[in-house]
């Protein structure tokens, strides 16, 4: 993909999410709204949402959200995709014409299966880690190609702009998700361009991210190791990554893998009077110290059952929450929340390192 | 004499852009309006910033991130919650929160007032300071969380905890990191690991100026808010002060 060159800005991002743990769906009408209240934090050079649920006809296939450079680049990906998939339907991402959105790639999607000669070949390996593989590869090796989104049932629809023109854009009030996630960028340490906007997706993961990641290099490195390629100039990947790796490779629940990328401070640890919680999270930090991140952020991540936000340990961004019956909203800020929310219960201010947390019921 | 000091303006917020609704104010504020109501504020950041002849100005709402920022004798009052940066480098007059606040509230504050009925956040008085007459103070009903008062330079912090659960401390940990200037006042104890390094711990009561200093701003605290000042200063406080007015003067000298 192309990266337009950009001055270092001052960092301001704004992150949402809505989720409704009944999986009862709402089009993203509200959840542009309450990015939106939000517009300063971003400066028009990155705007996007993930979308849970709005593929219910296609949910067996994995949904591949892709941007193109050029009808070039757009062959290559199709051939690729085409040797290892069964392609079910592709089509066009529906947009508005819009003149305030510039640089547009071509914008595709394609619900897909893998082959069973493909299943065969790497019978060692999962659908998930195939698909992953693939992501990788495309990412890393088709020039001008670039994959948004790769989940079942769900979709990310980003871009260069602002996030509500963005989400207008996309025309994302004609789809209905359970859970919407939103980010306004105001790019810091790496260049704006449509793949960098966020969230960032791979298999049904998608994450948003406010601050920058100082433990980026260890971090990648760590991941290289486990055959993640970071090739999209941003450090919000290596947490997608890491949860990929912990939650689905490594099997770990979502609060022990909260205490390894956002382990509590040695003073902490030490302090803790419980013996055996305290050797547990001594163990996590010396096993998985390269899975730590450090430096600030505030995040919310999904996979599709589960909504989370989370700050870094010493609370370097912010991120309120707000739970209404079986509705959950988090937000940068309060304001986000309260122009779509009519409740008046109070606000919840989360610690840093406390999982906020939506849950899918079965 | 200005016809207009007795006069009332409401301004409707709704879908105001910030730059907008505050051109609104600083008009209302340069025609010698002295009370200006605000409703339904949502988000709209700055409020209060350069606004002349010190007007009141009642928000009902969220108003946005650095409100009052740079203020200037204007007197604010929110109803409910205010979200982060409230007070940034404000110069003077006062800020009043009826409900709860975010982090870095009182950001290199230099004077004037902010009182809180709730909780505030993280870092907050980071770098407040005094010079001269000027003496910034901030009062906190409820708790607050880590890195209260870091690095701070002068003027008075004081934390009440009241209404507060007993599981949550009343300050977070690392209170007072880098302090190098003014005071804490804490309402109850803290513990050694609440603190930060550069911080000395005091007993306040013993010694009358402490007391009377308190209880200047106190009284105004508990008024406002309609509490009983007699019964919150009943409690005994836990004093801060920094144990060198200048901790990292040899942290570079190598």
């Amino acid at each position: 993909m192309r990266h337009s060159e950009q001055e270092k800005l001052i960092s301001g991002c704004s992150v949402a999410g809505i989720m409704n743990e009944s999986g009862r769906k709402i089009s993203g009408e509200a959840i542009i709204r309450s990015i939106a209240v939000m517009r300063e934090r971003s400066n028009g050079l990155g705007g996007g949402f993930s979308a849970y649920g709005i593929y219910p006809k296609f949910k067996n296939y994995f949904a591949f959200h892709m941007m193109y450079d050029d009808k070039k680049a757009m062959a290559d990906a199709e051939g690729y995709l085409k040797t290892n998939y069964r392609v079910v339907k592709s089509e066009e991402i529906p947009t508005i014409e819009d003149k305030s959105i510039k640089n547009r790639p071509l914008l595709w999607r394609y619900f897909v299966e893998l082959k069973d000669k493909v299943k065969n070949l790497y019978y060692d390996l999962t659908e998930e880690d195939i698909v992953v593989n693939d992501v990788m590869k495309i990412n890393a090796e088709i020039e001008g190609a670039f994959v948004t989104s790769s989940g079942k049932n769900m979709g990310i629809f980003k871009g260069i702009g602002y996030p509500e023109d963005i989400g207008r854009y996309y025309k994302l009030e004609e789809y209905r998700a359970y859970i919407w996630i939103a980010h306004g960028r105001f790019p810091t340490n790496s260049v704006g361009w449509w793949g960098g906007a966020h969230p960032f997706g791979l298999l049904n993961w998608s994450v948003v991210h406010n601050g920058e990641i100082s433990s980026y290099g260890i971090n990648k490195r760590y991941l290289e190791n486990f055959g993640y390629r970071c090739s999209l100039f941003t450090d919000t990947e290596v947490i997608l990554y890491l949860f990929d790796l912990l939650v689905r490779k490594h099997k770990l629940p979502f609060d022990i893998v909260c205490k390894i990328i956002d382990a509590p401070l040695w003073e902490e640890i030490d302090r803790n009077g419980d013996d055996e919680e305290r050797e547990l999270l001594k163990t996590l930090r010396i096993i998985y110290s390269s899975a730590l991140i450090n430096g600030p952020f505030s995040i919310i991540i999904s996979d599709g059952n589960i909504m989370m936000g989370l700050n870094d340990r010493v609370k370097l961004r912010p991120l309120v929450s707000l739970k209404d019956g079986d509705t959950v909203y988090m937000a940068t800020e309060e304001c986000a929340i309260r122009e779509v929310c009519k409740s008046k219960k109070e606000i919840y201010y989360s610690k840093s390192s406390e999982p906020i947390i939506g849950k899918l019921k079965n | 004499m200005n016809r207009n000091i007795s006069k009332l303006q409401r301004i409707d917020a709704r879908d105001l852009n910030y730059r907008e609704l505050n051109r609104l104010i600083k008009d209302a504020a340069n025609e010698g309006i002295k009370n200006i109501h605000l409703t339904n504020v949502n988000g709209q950041r700055y409020i209060g910033t350069g606004v002349n002849n010190a007007p009141k100005i009642n928000i009902n709402g969220v108003p946005g991130n650095d409100l009052g920022a740079f203020m200037d004798g204007c007197s604010i009052n929110v109803s409910g919650n205010g979200e982060d940066g409230i007070g940034n480098t404000m110069n003077s007059g006062r800020i009043v929160i009826n409900g709860s606040a975010g982090d870095i509230l009182g950001y290199s504050m230099r004077g004037g007032e902010i009182f809180v009925k709730g909780n505030v956040g993280y870092r907050v008085g980071i770098h407040m300071k005094s010079y001269k007459n000027m003496y910034p103070v901030i009062i906190i009903g409820g708790c607050a969380r880590d890195f209260l008062g870091e690095y701070m330079a002068g003027g008075l912090l004081i934390v009440l905890g009241l209404n507060r659960k007993s599981k949550n401390p009343i300050v977070g940990s690392y209170c007072g990191t880098g302090m190098h200037g003014g005071k804490i006042f804490i309402r109850g104890n803290v513990e050694p690991w609440q603190l930060g390094k550069e911080v000395r711990v005091y007993e306040p009561n013993k010694n009358k100026d402490d007391f009377s200093l308190i209880e200047k701003y106190l009284r105004q605290y508990c008024e406002l808010f309609s509490l009983d000042f007699d019964s919150i200063i009943k409690t005994n406080f836990t004093k801060l002060l920094p144990g060198s007015s200048r901790p990292y003067g040899k942290l570079y000298a190598y």
